[in-house]
């Protein structure tokens, strides 16, 4: 049975998230209010500015229905700018989610000039190395207790993390051709 | 690992979607812009307003007005260069901002040829009036386009012209035969390779922008519908009563396109927006639009 992810479409790549759930066995909702949240089995926060969807998150009250989910045992995952917004601590102030222990470096690699593509392992993907897109990322600089790292750059920097049903990447898998990451996601929704 | 690649030139713009890249020329502008919720700032010396009110000729901003800009917000910054100018260009990557717009806002450099932008490291985005001149752009690497519109003069009415034709042609060319599609680039006098591209794809190959002329959150709104992937709004915000709750009505209206009711409520109380210049009132030679090759 198709299962409903929704997908926090205030700002940024929310329908390239869509278009890679539309290739497996999932239903993307497009996620602007609350009652939009109805009935998802998941969330996916995407790509994009994390001040402005975390500005406009704020706005229409969504910081409460998106803890609650979480609260329930639904999966959330953060991409880049949905990296941050889970975060507990980015090093200035602005609205999170604070749904995963960690602290996070926004721009962590400079300016666009320096953003890139490089191959990761990454723990739990089987089938060889993952195509990684990162742009203006942002990366994990601590971990709480409890939160897994699921994968390191070469020189040990931690690009994604776990906690129980709470994922978290520094970069792009929507931008790739490759869904397993995405695949892995649903199949956790369906069951949660 | 890789730097500078399409993907990565490309990923960018891919992430300001569903966003407003907004005009400013000072520090004190981009923080009003970023707390509205601006997805990028785009740094210039003067908006496009004052450009056609000051005339004179129009050249890449100050670089230590952009640095000032760069240290004042985390969102992205982008920068205007002329046509063809590519040392300005040049100026503004090793400046480190995070797009360039090569820009018919300013005075052209070169009346033949825009930058050979592929060669960069840092991404550009152009403006287009039609689907050939988006995807000549895109043959010289641009990783993004947007409508030219009529920059500062508040009447929308370029850009929907501009952003209909290139939805109209781009729906037309999926529905032609391959071997239409070569006489198709012919005529519409763009890479053959991209005319294809984008006929499999059934859209634009970059993200999609509208700019020029946009002004209220339902010109923002309306813009979204024709279907742009998003909106920079220039003189609109800075030149109207109040730049601070208009850009932040502009963001919501740009969110929510689809939703009259919240584009109505967002549009409450604005204070004046900018005064306009209707362009059916423009003479030929004050169309900036009609710069570019």
């Amino acid at each position: 049975m198709s299962v409903r992810i929704g997908v926090l479409a205030l700002q940024g790549d929310f329908a390239e998230h869509g278009a890679m759930l539309g290739r497996l066995d999932a239903e993307p909702v497009e996620v602007r209010q609350r009652s939009d949240m109805d009935g998802i089995a998941g969330l996916i926060i995407p790509g994009g500015e994390s001040t402005t969807i975390g500005k406009l998150m704020e706005r229409y009250a969504l910081r409460g229905p998106i803890q609650a989910l979480a609260e329930a045992g639904k999966p959330i995952w953060g991409t880049c700018a949905g990296l941050i917004l889970m975060a507990r601590d980015v090093g200035r102030r602005q609205p999170l989610l604070n749904l995963l222990d960690i602290t996070v470096e926004r721009n962590a690699f400079g300016r666009q000039t320096d953003s890139f593509e490089t191959d990761l392992e990454i723990e739990g993907i089987s089938g060889g190395p993952f195509h990684a897109v990162f742009i203006r990322a942002p990366v994990v600089r601590a971990v709480g207790p409890g939160v897994q790292v699921l994968s390191r750059l070469d020189d040990g920097t931690i690009v994604a993390v776990r906690h129980g049903r709470l994922f978290g990447t520094s970069f792009h898998p929507e931008l790739t051709g490759d869904v397993r990451l995405h695949a892995s996601f649903v199949e956790m929704a369906r069951h949660a | 690992m890789e730097k500078n690649t399409l993907t990565v030139k490309r990923g960018l713009a891919q992430m300001l979607k569903g966003g407003v890249i907004m005009d400013v020329v000072t520090a004190e502008q981009a923080s009003i812009a970023e707390d509205a919720g601006a997805a990028a700032v785009m740094a210039l010396e003067r908006v496009p307003a004052d450009i056609r009110a000051d005339g004179g000729v129009a050249r890449m901003a100050d670089p230590e007005k952009i640095l000032e800009i760069q240290a004042a917000v985390t969102i992205p910054v982008m920068a205007k260069c002329r046509i063809g100018h590519f040392v300005e260009a040049e100026v503004l990557q090793s400046l480190g901002v995070d797009y360039i717009d090569e820009s018919e806002v300013l005075t052209p450099a070169d009346e033949e040829h825009h930058v050979a932008k592929a060669g960069f490291d840092v991404p550009f985005v152009c403006g287009c009036r039609n689907l050939g001149e988006a995807l000549r752009r895109i043959g010289e690497g641009a990783a993004m386009v947007r409508t030219k519109g009529e920059a500062g003069t508040g009447d929308v009415v370029e850009a929907v012209r501009h952003m209909r034709r290139v939805m109209s042609e781009l729906r037309q060319i999926q529905h032609l035969r391959p071997d239409e599609l070569y006489a198709y680039a012919k005529e519409i006098q763009a890479p053959l390779h991209l005319v294809e591209e984008a006929a499999e794809l059934g859209r634009m190959p970059v993200v999609n922008f509208a700019a020029g002329g946009i002004a209220t959150p339902a010109d923002a709104a309306l813009m979204m519908r024709l279907g742009s992937d998003g909106n920079f709004v220039g003189s609109g915000i800075f030149k109207s009563g109040d730049p601070a709750l208009r850009a932040r009505a502009i963001v919501e209206a740009t969110t929510n396109f689809e939703d009259s009711a919240l584009v109505a409520e967002v549009s409450r109380n604005l204070g004046e927006p900018m005064v306009g210049i209707a362009n059916s009132s423009l003479q030929p030679e004050e169309m900036l639009a009609g710069r570019g090759w």
